[in-house]
């Protein structure tokens, strides 16, 4: 990886294109939300974001159980990279989750199942990073990580599960009541589009960025193994 | 007994063994010299089941490690640099713990050799907090032939001891190496080294850089030979 | 293979049982390793002593902090013990690997001829038996400081099954944590978001035995809780040999 390949900047024109169309699309060419108004137009970023992160979590842990079966380790690097990438795009979920529900309910916080289980999923991460950054032993850090992985990811499901029992059951007085979703609303086909297009290009930035960080982190790889040489010799 | 063959170890990019070759006899006694950070210990863990090899062939009693890792447990006894001893614990109960650990059969009589062997037998009560190192290293000694293995590896047993205490320990590892063990003993003692063993071999720079049987050398010369080799 | 090697007295020549492999060798490590850990503690007592006193203050400081009438107080007694008890357990939790890891002892676990899950097992069993003795030791404190009947047998079994999903997720996690430079701080911080599904379904669980509610509406949450106990035990057996091994 000396070079950067050819595919790489074409992915990188690709995905800024890609990605000022989906703009233009979400604020200007949607149509605006008969109750919300224009800060409904959040929801798309939102949601993608949301995936994204999800996406970036089940990556981690399958190349996780990968890296455990086989122990190679450009199966770890993805799982580095991929987890970078999702705390990030967590974290704006969360927040464009908070902005969003302003101005609607009134309160920055809603107990919706969904943004409840993003926000442990994305505790969870920041856990992963931490546990990582605790290990010396490049071996250990890459199996402890793996293993971590695995079980936070399965977690998340049942946590999703838990919380929205609980709702169904007692459903919170302030803010939403309906435990089903955040600010419920019908789309319409032009909406569906933009939901769709902001979804594509999310998961092409995510592609973009984990290739970027995964050429770095060879390259810092390399640095290392170089310094190492210069300083025994 | 055991053959190891061009036997790589990294820990993480840097490399600790480079390519090691070393061999054993049956009921032969191996010292490993080496300096500080040469990977004696992170070899002897590998021979021990603890550490996997990155490349090349181990191969211990017959079996390829580390698959057959668990095939050749119940033939090593370690002791290491720590006692792998639990402090709240007598020294009776850590032996007990161990001999279940270890499907030992006849239980109480054999606690009660292993305690007598290392001079123990008086404070087999006392809780392991209590003892000195030199008593601790015994009692780990114990511990390591507790099952009756025919291969024992040693990691620095005489370090942290005083005089006295090193000498009690030269008597019991003789006493269990004229058993016909085959043994391998790392160490920073050259004189002490070439006193026990039979052959010495000298660990420098991820391979063995000399072997040497210790009838053949004085400890002058295996000094000598010893700066020599390890000489950066 | 090689011969025996000759030897010096006769009691040298016995040979030793076939332990490898065989389901009694396995049971035996396991009830060995739980066996030194309650012996040990017993000597020591400074793991349930530590336990039970910061569980003791925290219900304390509960009773101050909320200054509760008789009617509010029975529905968040769930949510105090199990906070409680989710807090004094990775004291336990911590402790009883540190243990292996102090004195290099999980070597010795891992030179034994037995299957690496069996040290998951003896460990998290006995994990389970510190935690239920201070629980046991709580439930009557807080019935006597509360005026509250914790004496149920539907809030026993919640107990039961949710101490069972702590300690089976505790021990992996906890294996890891002892092993990093940030031991204390990060077995909590890698453990409560991945118990969440487990303590609110106890909480709601145990509440809805203490307020007597139908069994219909308690079932679900009993089921998330058996659901969890099985899927990370499940997972734990699995991962555990990459947890402790080289």
């Amino acid at each position: 990886m000396e070079h950067k390949p050819k595919a790489l900047t074409v992915l990188n024109w690709l995905t800024g294109a890609v990605f000022v169309v989906a703009l233009y699309i979400v604020l200007i060419w949607a149509p605006q939300e008969a109750i919300m108004g224009d800060v409904q137009r959040v929801f798309y970023f939102h949601v993608s974001a949301g995936w994204v992160g999800a996406l970036a979590f089940l990556v981690t842990a399958i190349v996780g159980g990968i890296y455990l079966a086989r122990g190679e380790q450009r199966w770890d690097r993805v799982a580095q990279a991929s987890v970078e990438i999702g705390v990030v795009f967590a974290f704006i979920n969360i927040v464009t989750g908070s902005i969003w529900a302003r101005p609607i309910w009134n309160t920055w916080w809603t107990w919706d199942p969904r943004l409840v289980t993003a926000t442990i999923m994305e505790l969870i991460y920041i856990a992963y990073m931490m546990l990582r950054r605790g290990i010396e032993d490049p071996d250990r850090r890459a199996r402890f990580g793996a293993v971590y992985s695995i079980v936070g990811f399965i977690s998340v499901p049942l946590t999703f599960l838990s919380i929205r029992i609980f709702r169904t059951i007692h459903p919170i007085v302030v803010g939403s009541s309906d435990p089903a979703a955040l600010g419920a609303f019908d789309m319409t086909v032009d909406m569906r589009v933009a939901f769709f297009f902001s979804l594509f290009t999310f998961t092409l930035l995510y592609i973009t960025l984990l290739w970027h960080r995964l050429r770095l982190q060879v390259k810092m790889e390399k640095i290392e193994e170089r310094k190492l040489r210069a300083l025994s010799s | 007994m055991i053959k190891v063959r061009r036997l790589v170890k990294t820990f993480g990019p840097k490399p600790v063994l480079r390519g090691l070759d070393f061999q054993v006899a049956q009921g032969e006694f191996v010292a490993l010299l080496g300096p500080n950070g040469a990977g004696k210990t992170t070899f002897l863990r590998i021979l021990a089941t603890l550490s996997r090899p990155k490349m090349g062939e181990v191969i211990v009693a017959g079996h390829h490690l580390p698959a057959e890792a668990a095939a050749v447990r119940r033939r090593l006894g370690v002791v290491s640099h720590q006692p792998l001893l639990y402090g709240d614990l007598s020294a009776e109960q850590n032996l007990r713990f161990y001999s279940w650990m270890y499907g030992v059969s006849d239980l109480k009589q054999r606690m009660d050799e292993v305690l007598n062997l290392v001079g123990l037998y008086l404070r087999r009560r006392d809780l392991v907090r209590e003892f000195s190192r030199g008593m601790q290293q015994r009692l780990a000694i114990g511990r390591a032939i507790l099952h009756r293995p025919d291969i024992l590896l040693f990691d620095e047993p005489h370090t942290g001891l005083d005089q006295e205490a090193a000498a009690m320990l030269d008597g019991v590892l003789r006493e269990i190496a004229a058993a016909g063990r085959t043994v391998v003993m790392t160490s920073h003692d050259i004189s002490r080294a070439a006193d026990l063993a039979d052959r010495v071999d000298i660990l420098s720079k991820g391979v063995i850089a000399a072997s040497e049987n210790t009838d053949a050398l004085d400890s002058i010369q295996l000094t000598e030979l010893y700066r020599a080799v390890t000489r950066v | 293979m090689s011969e025996m090697p000759p030897t010096m007295n006769i009691t040298e020549q016995k040979i030793e049982p076939r332990a490898n492999g065989s389901l009694r060798a396995y049971l035996r490590s396991i009830a060995a390793i739980v066996w030194k850990d309650l012996a040990a503690e017993f000597r020591s007592r400074e793991l349930i002593g530590a336990m039970l006193v910061f569980a003791a203050l925290v219900i304390v400081v509960f009773n101050f902090a909320l200054e509760l009438d008789i009617r509010t107080r029975e529905t968040v007694t769930s949510g105090v013990l199990w906070v409680t008890f989710a807090f004094a357990g990775t004291l336990g939790l911590n402790r009883s690997m540190a243990i292996e890891k102090d004195r290099g002892c999980l070597d010795g676990l891992l030179l034994a001829p037995v299957d690496r899950s069996a040290i998951y097992f003896g460990k998290a069993i006995g994990n389970l038996f510190f935690m239920l003795i201070v629980e046991a030791i709580i439930l009557p404190m807080y019935s006597v400081l509360y005026n509250v009947n914790l004496f149920q047998p539907g809030l026993i079994f919640v107990i039961l099954l949710g101490s069972i999903g702590y300690t089976a997720v505790g021990t992996l996690l906890a294996s890891m944590a002892v092993q990093a430079r940030t031991r204390d701080v990060l077995l909590p911080i890698l453990l409560f978001p991945v118990l969440i599904p487990l303590l609110l379904a106890a909480v709601k669980a145990s509440n809805g035995f203490l307020q007597g509610f139908e069994i219909a509406e308690i079932m679900p949450w009993v089921n998330i809780m058996i659901a969890y106990d099985v899927i990370f035990i499940a997972v734990a057996f699995m991962v555990f040999d990459f947890v402790v091994e080289e």
